[in-house]
Formats: C-alpha cells, sequence, structure tokens
C-alpha cells in the first residue's frame, strides 16, 4: 500500500492514531495543569473518523459558538492542527488564567483583546504539547506556526480543516477530549497532515511498511 | 405544513415551495441558491472546494464548485425548474483564519466564490446578490417563494439579500 485513503482506515491505523490522540492530549492536560496551576483531569478521549455532513452535530452542533485556535505545522510533518474550545469553557479558562475568579457569561459575549491573546496562548501550549508529544513518538521533527484564533460558529471553523481533509476524502479525523479542573472543559483536537505526512506518520510509528 | 430542509457541508438539495432550505455555518465553504422564479423550484448547494479536477479523490460531486452547481442544476431541471428563468443568490467563501506564506487554504473562500461565479455564468444563471468574503461564518435561509435569502452571522442582526 503506497497511498492511503482515509475512507478505508482499518483498525490498526485506527487504534494507533487514537493511542497517538491519547498520549497528546495527556501531555496537553499536563501543560494546562502547569499553567494553570492546579489539578487537571482527562477523559480518555473519543477519537473518530467523522463524515462532513456530520461532524457539526459531533461538535454539540452545527451553530454552537467555539473558540478555534489554528496552527500551521511545518518540518517533517507538514498541515495544520486546530483545537477548538466551547465558548464557555473558553470564557472559565481565560478567567482563570487571567485570576479573574469565579464569574457567569453571558453567550456571544465577546472576548476583549487581552483574552484573546490569552486564547492564543492556550492553544499554543495545548497544541504545542501535543505536537512534542507526538515528536518524541515519531522521531520526526515538528515544528508549529503562530496560532491564529477565531471565535465563531462551529462549523464555520471546521469548514478549513474540512477543506484541507477533503482534498483526501469525505471524513475528518477528530479527536475529542474532556478535561476537567473544577468544571467540565470540553476541547477537541482536528490533526490535518498533508497526504504525504500521513504516511510518514504511520511508517515512523511502525504501523506501515 | 412548510418545512425547512437541512443541507450540510459537501451536500445539496432540492427545495420546493412553500418549503424552504438552509445550511448552518458557512466558513470557507459557499452555499448557492438556486430557484425557478416562476415554478418556484429551487435548490441549494454547499460546495467546499473549487475544482473537482484538481482532487483525485472526488467521489462526493457535491463537494466542489463545478460539479455541484452543475449537479444542483440537473435535479432541479428534472424537477421542472428551467434553465432560463434561473437565478442564484450566493453566501459565505470567508477566511476564518490569518494564514502566514503558502498553505493551500490561503484564499480559499475567494477562490471557491469565483469557481462558483464562473460555473453559474457558464450555466448562464444570473447571480442576483451575494454576501461573501471577510472573516466570519454565516448561516443561510433560502425561500424559493420570494428568493429571500437571509443570512445570520454571530454577533451581526441578520440580513435578507
Amino acid at each position: 500500500m503506497s497511498e492511503l485513503d482515509l475512507n478505508n482506515v482499518d483498525n490498526m491505523y485506527y487504534d494507533v492514531l487514537k493511542e497517538v490522540g491519547n498520549i497528546g492530549a495527556g501531555n496537553a492536560a499536563t501543560a494546562l495543569a502547569t499553567m494553570l496551576q492546579t489539578k487537571v483531569d482527562m477523559k480518555v478521549p473519543r477519537v473518530e473518523l467523522v463524515d462532513f455532513s456530520e461532524m457539526g452535530e459531533a461538535l454539540g452542533g452545527e451553530e454552537q459558538i467555539m473558540a478555534g485556535i489554528y496552527l500551521q505545522i511545518e518540518g517533517d510533518l507538514k498541515g495544520s492542527i486546530m483545537f477548538l474550545l466551547e465558548e464557555k469553557s473558553a470564557h472559565e479558562l481565560v478567567a482563570h488564567l487571567m485570576g479573574q475568579g469565579e464569574r457567569t457569561f453571558e453567550e456571544g459575549e465577546p472576548f476583549d483583546e487581552m483574552e484573546q491573546s490569552a486564547l492564543k496562548e492556550i492553544g499554543n501550549i495545548i497544541t504545542g504539547s501535543y505536537l512534542n508529544s507526538l515528536s518524541l513518538l515519531t522521531n520526526l521533527k515538528i515544528t508549529e506556526s503562530v496560532p491564529s484564533l477565531a471565535i465563531d460558529m462551529a462549523e464555520a471553523l471546521l469548514s478549513v480543516p474540512a477543506i484541507e481533509f477533503g482534498m483526501l476524502g469525505d471524513k475528518m479525523l477528530l479527536i475529542q477530549t474532556s478535561f476537567s479542573e473544577d468544571t467540565d472543559l470540553n476541547g477537541y483536537f482536528i490533526l490535518v497532515p498533508d497526504l504525504p505526512s500521513y504516511t510518514k506518520l504511520l511508517k515512523a510509528l511502525g504501523v506501515m511498511q | 405544513m412548510a418545512e425547512m430542509i437541512k443541507v450540510g457541508m459537501a451536500d445539496l438539495k432540492l427545495c420546493i415551495s412553500p418549503n424552504s432550505i438552509t445550511t448552518l455555518g458557512l466558513g470557507s465553504c459557499v452555499g448557492v441558491a438556486i430557484r425557478d422564479t416562476g415554478n418556484k423550484v429551487g435548490g441549494l448547494a454547499h460546495v467546499m472546494l473549487p475544482d473537482s479536477k484538481e482532487i483525485k479523490n472526488n467521489t462526493n460531486i457535491a463537494k466542489f464548485a463545478d460539479t455541484g452547481v452543475e449537479e444542483l442544476v440537473r435535479q432541479m431541471e428534472k424537477a421542472g425548474a428551467r434553465r432560463n428563468m434561473m437565478v442564484a443568490k450566493i453566501a459565505g467563501g470567508a477566511q476564518m483564519f490569518a494564514f502566514q506564506n503558502d498553505s493551500p487554504l490561503v484564499k480559499v473562500g475567494d477562490r471557491n466564490v469565483m469557481a462558483v461565479k464562473k460555473k453559474l455564468a457558464e450555466l448562464k444563471i444570473p447571480i442576483k446578490a451575494q454576501d461573501t468574503g471577510l472573516n466570519y461564518g454565516r448561516t443561510v435561509e433560502f425561500y424559493p417563494e420570494t428568493g429571500d435569502f437571509i443570512i445570520k452571522a454571530v454577533g451581526k442582526p441578520p440580513k435578507t439579500i
């Protein structure tokens, strides 16, 4: 097999990708705990190949407002990674990080400039630790670009990685992780290696000859 | 009772008055709404990529601007719509994130919009209105009866084009 078809990923690939998701998300949780100086628990991530038409629903509704932090990946692996956080979780995390304590948030409440850079930093640290563990696991060199942030409807944010996956197939690899500190935080990773990188990744992990 | 039909990403559907049709959260994708102004047969496509010929894995024709618009028009004609009575409205094609350098995603929204316009011109279907580009997501609702195309975005009042 020289070329990978994402629509025909067999169980073994799937398990490996899941394990990568697991380890990566574990490291991300540790990074988050250090950043927040609190204990962060993480549930076993759910890894799924999702049809484009069902993606929005998988994230709690197409019009659910989310913060999306998007970075491009360079080095041995090329592609992109996106970390998505529900609006409420994003507000809570930022408030915690900036020492604002507990307060309630209105739906659609905007993030000011300071809060936006805090969100970018959160995304940067979380995706960074995720990629770091992937890099250690595979011995591949992975670097990331500066983060870009958008706060919008889930489906609109997802259209960006979906378009990248769309060049390969009709499904997208979604890694859902729930972190909890005082309250539950729902976050999602979407890792989009380009096609040559997918093969490289699976080879490095010993799944593919 | 009139119902609202939902179109997913990389999908297209027909809609005949008095029903209406919607697609949620268009980002860089483009929503193409077409109707026959006489018999009110309409439809909506949610296309993701400009050109089916650039991609090897292109079995889903609804995914691409070129094949998606063509297929929507074909299905509409089968349902009784006439080409010379068709008009279109389009929305979406935003750039959601600020990218640097040579990502293939730079301007994919713009390229989607251009590809849709090119295909509509080829099929001789005039564009009556559009709300495209910029950097935010859009939900659209289309009413083939009146041709109203309602655009909703986060933190903005809905508008009808």
